[in-house]
C-alpha cells in the first residue's frame, strides 16, 4: 500500500463486439503482464457477452495528440468541401450517383 | 450503488475570468471534457473526489451484500447475489479507471480510502441482518443509486459519463433482483412479512440521506451542477426517489416508516417528514454501527495481497528480463 | 444387501451427485473471496469461476432429480441434505487459504475437471449431462488457463510467492487421488455409460500439473498418504460450518419461499 512500491501497469482495453466490427476502446485496467491483462479484461468487460476479441494495450505506450493543438491539427480539413460529394453539382436527372 | 452528496469538496479556482468563461462556455455547447483538455483546477478537483467517492461505494458496497452470499436462502438467489456484488466490483473498477484519466492512480485513491481520508457512502456503514436486508438494499440503494446515476451518464467529463452509460446498463438488473426478492417475503409466511417490513424500516431514511443534504446546505452544488458534473439537486433527486419508491412498497403491502408522508396532489409528489441529519453526520463521520469494519476489511484484503502483487511484478520483471516469448500455461 | 441394491439402482443419482456436489461446494468456496481478493480484477475473477461452478451445481441438482423421481428439486438438493449424504471429494471443501492455496485447488480441480468433462461429453449415454459437460468444459479450459497463469507467476515469483505456492502444493496434493478414485456406485454409472471411467484422465492431469510445475518451479511432493473419503460423505471438519453457513436460511426457516 505504500506509494512507494512499484505500482501494477495499466493498460488500454479494446473490444470488438462481433466480426466485421472495428476493436473499440471500452475502458482500462491493471495487470502486471499482457497475459494477465488479457484475461483480467475477459472477466471484466465481457462478463455479458460484449465480444469475442480483445485487444490490450499498454496506456504508456499510447502516443496521444496533443488537444492545445488541436486547432492546427484538424480545423484544417473543415474547409476542405471539395472531398465531399455535396460540392460537385450533378443534375438530378442523372439519377443517384 | 452511490448517490450524490459529495461530502466536503472544494470547488474553488483560479484560472482568469477568461479561461473560465471559455471553459464554461464549452459546459454550456454540451461538448464533452476530455482527459487532456484544459480544465479549471476546481473541475479537475471536484472531479477526482466525486468520482473517487462514487468508486469506494462501489468497493466498499460489496461487503454489507457480500454478507450474505454465502448464507443465500437459494441457488438462484446464491448465483444472482454474488452476480450483483461482483458487479458492483467491476463498477468501481470502471471509476477508478475514469479517475485515472485525471493523473490520480488507483493506489493514491486506495490509500486515501484506508487511511480513512476519503469518504464514501454512508448507506454502507450500516449492517445487513437478515435476508431481507439484500432485498431492501437492491430496491431502495440500487434505486436510490439509479436515480443519480442516470443523469451523470450526461455529465460534462466524458470518461466519467461512459463509465456510468456502462454501470446504468448493468446496473438495470440490481433493483429488479431486490424488489423480487422483497416480493417474495412479502408474499410469504407472517415472520417473512416481519423480515421484509423491519428491513425496509432500517434501510428507507439511510436511503434517503444517500442524497446528501437539502439543497440550501449543499457546499457547491450550485458550481458542479453550472459545470454539469452533476444534474439535478439533492432534494429533486430524492423526491424523484420517493415519489417512485412509495407506490412500489404499497403494491407488495409493506409500509413506508414516514408518519408524515403526504401525497401533495398538486405536484404529483410525495412529501417526506424530516431527515435525521445528526445520524447522517455521525455515519459520514465514522461513527456509524460497521465504518471500522468496512475499512478494517477492505486493508485486510488489501494487505493480505500485497504479495500476490509483488509477486506478478516480480515474474513480469524476469520474463521481461529474459526477454522470452511468454508461454501460456496449460495449452 | 437391499440397500445396496437400492444404491446401484440410484447408480446414475448418485453419480450426478458427486458432480454437482464438487461444483456447489467449490463454487460456495470461490464466492467466500468475493469482496477481499488481492486485487479488484482477480475479485471479478474469481465471482466468474464461483459462478460458472454454481450455474453446473444447479444443471446438475436439477437433472439428478429428475433422475431420483421423487420430486426433489435443485434446492432441496443443495440445501437440505445432512453432512454425510454430500459426496464431494474432500479437494474442493478444503478452505481458502492464502491465494496460493485458492488457486492451486482450482488449477487441480480444474486440471481434472476439463478433460473429464470433455470425455463426457463425448461418450455419455445421457443427452442432458452430455449437454451439460459441453458447457461445463469450456468453462474448465478458462478456469484451467486462469489458474495455470497464476500458479507459475507466484511459484516464479518472488521468495515469499514461491514459497507459499509451494507450501500450498504440499497440502493440497494429497487429496487429488481421490478425483480420480471410482466409487463402486460410479463404476456402475460407469458400466452404465453414463459416464467414462475418471481413471482416464488422469495422464492427461499429470501432464498438465506437470507443464504448469515445470514453468512455475515447483516441486509435487511425493504423497505417502493420499487423503479421500469424500465419496463416501467422510468429510473433514471444515464441511460441518460450511454447510452450516450455506444451508442457514433453510434450517431455519423450514419450508419457506424465498
Amino acid at each position: 500500500m505504500s506509494s512507494t512500491n512499484p505500482t501494477t501497469p495499466l493498460w488500454e482495453v479494446f473490444i470488438r463486439p462481433r466480426n466485421g466490427l472495428h476493436h473499440r476502446h471500452v475502458g482500462s485496467l491493471h495487470a502486471a503482464d499482457s497475459a494477465l491483462a488479457l484475461q483480467a479484461a475477459r472477466d471484466v468487460y465481457t462478463r455479458r457477452g460484449e465480444g469475442n476479441s480483445i485487444w490490450v494495450v499498454r496506456s504508456s505506450d499510447i502516443a496521444a495528440s496533443d488537444p492545445s493543438f488541436a486547432e492546427p491539427m484538424f480545423e484544417p480539413a473543415d474547409d476542405k468541401i471539395y472531398r465531399h460529394p455535396t460540392f460537385y453539382e450533378i443534375p438530378d436527372e442523372v439519377g443517384h450517383m | 450503488m452511490y448517490s450524490q452528496g459529495l461530502i466536503g469538496v472544494d470547488s474553488s479556482t483560479t484560472e482568469s475570468e477568461e479561461f473560465l468563461s471559455l471553459f464554461q462556455a464549452r459546459v454550456d455547447r454540451e461538448e464533452k471534457i476530455e482527459p487532456n483538455d484544459p480544465m479549471p483546477e476546481g473541475y479537475r478537483r471536484t472531479l477526482v473526489r466525486q468520482i473517487g467517492q462514487h468508486a469506494h461505494s462501489e468497493i466498499v458496497g460489496m461487503l454489507p451484500e457480500g454478507n450474505w452470499i454465502t448464507r443465500a436462502p437459494t441457488l438462484r438467489r446464491k448465483i444472482a447475489l454474488l452476480a450483483k456484488v461482483q458487479d458492483e466490483g467491476g463498477h468501481g473498477l470502471y471509476l477508478y479507471s475514469a479517475a485515472e484519466t485525471l493523473g490520480v492512480s488507483r493506489e493514491q485513491m486506495t490509500e486515501e480510502l484506508l487511511s480513512g481520508k476519503a469518504k464514501y457512502s454512508s448507506i454502507f456503514n450500516y449492517p445487513t441482518l437478515t435476508w431481507a436486508d439484500i432485498g431492501a438494499i437492491g430496491w431502495l440503494v440500487d434505486g436510490a443509486a439509479i436515480m443519480n446515476q442516470i443523469p451523470l451518464c450526461r455529465c460534462s467529463y466524458g470518461p466519467y459519463a461512459r463509465a456510468m452509460i456502462r454501470v446504468c446498463k448493468e446496473e438495470s438488473f440490481h433493483q429488479r433482483q431486490g424488489y423480487e426478492i422483497m416480493m417474495a417475503l412479502a408474499r410469504g409466511s407472517d415472520e417473512q412479512k416481519e423480515m421484509a417490513q423491519d428491513a425496509l424500516n432500517r434501510w428507507w431514511w439511510p436511503s434517503l440521506m444517500m442524497f446528501g443534504p437539502h439543497d440550501g446546505e449543499s457546499a457547491h452544488g450550485e458550481q458542479s451542477m453550472a459545470w454539469k458534473i452533476k444534474r439535478f439537486s439533492n432534494d429533486e433527486l430524492r423526491q424523484k426517489f420517493i415519489t417512485a419508491t412509495v407506490p412500489q412498497a404499497e403494491f407488495i403491502g409493506l409500509t413506508v416508516p414516514d408518519p408524515d408522508l403526504k401525497f401533495n396532489a398538486e405536484t404529483g409528489l410525495y412529501e417526506h417528514g424530516e431527515i435525521d441529519w445528526v445520524e447522517f453526520k455521525a455515519v459520514v463521520s465514522g461513527n456509524g454501527r460497521m465504518n471500522r469494519d468496512r475499512i478494517r476489511d477492505r486493508k485486510q484484503a488489501h494487505d493480505d495481497g500485497a504479495w500476490v502483487r509483488e509477486a506478478a511484478l516480480a515474474h513480469a520483471a524476469k520474463r521481461a528480463a529474459s526477454r522470452t516469448v511468454p508461454q501460456e500455461a496449460a495449452e | 444387501m437391499g440397500a445396496v441394491a437400492a444404491t446401484f439402482e440410484m447408480a446414475g443419482f448418485r453419480a450426478l451427485l458427486e458432480l454437482a456436489d464438487d461444483a456447489l461446494i467449490l463454487g460456495h468456496r470461490l464466492s467466500e473471496w468475493c469482496g477481499h481478493a488481492p486485487t479488484l480484477e482477480e475479485d471479478l475473477a474469481l465471482a466468474n469461476m464461483g459462478l460458472d461452478l454454481l450455474g453446473q451445481a444447479r444443471a446438475l441438482y436439477a437433472h439428478a432429480g429428475e433422475i431420483e423421481g421423487k420430486g426433489r428439486g435443485e434446492d432441496d438438493l443443495a440445501f437440505l441434505r445432512r453432512e454425510r449424504d454430500y459426496v464431494n471429494c474432500l479437494l474442493v471443501e478444503r478452505p481458502n487459504g492464502d491465494f496460493a492455496a485458492t488457486m492451486a485447488r482450482q488449477l487441480y480441480f480444474a486440471a481434472f475437471m476439463h478433460p473429464f468433462w470433455r470425455a463426457i461429453a463425448a461418450s455419455s449415454n445421457d443427452a442432458t449431462l452430455a449437454g451439460i459437460a459441453a458447457k461445463a468444459e469450456k468453462e474448465m479450459a478458462y478456469h484451467l488457463r486462469h489458474c495455470g497463469e497464476w500458479v507459475i507467476r507466484l511459484g516464479d515469483g518472488t521468495a515469499e510467492s514461491a514459497r507459499r505456492m509451494q507450501a500450498a502444493v504440499d497440502e493440497l496434493h494429497r487429496y487429488t487421488g481421490e478425483l480420480f478414485e471410482a466409487s463402486p456406485v460410479r463404476e456402475k454409472a460407469v458400466a452404465d455409460g453414463l459416464l467414462p471411467d475418471p481413471g482416464t484422465v488422469r495422464a492427461e492431469w499429470e501432464r498438465t500439473i506437470a507443464m504448469v510445475f515445470s514453468q512455475a518451479g515447483l516441486t509435487a511432493p511425493e504423497v505417502r498418504v493420499p487423503q479421500s473419503g469424500g465419496r463416501e460423505g467422510l468429510h473433514g471438519e471444515d464441511m460441518g460450518h460450511l454447510l452450516a453457513e450455506m444451508q442457514f436460511m433453510q434450517r431455519a426457516y423450514p419450508g419457506l419461499t424465498w
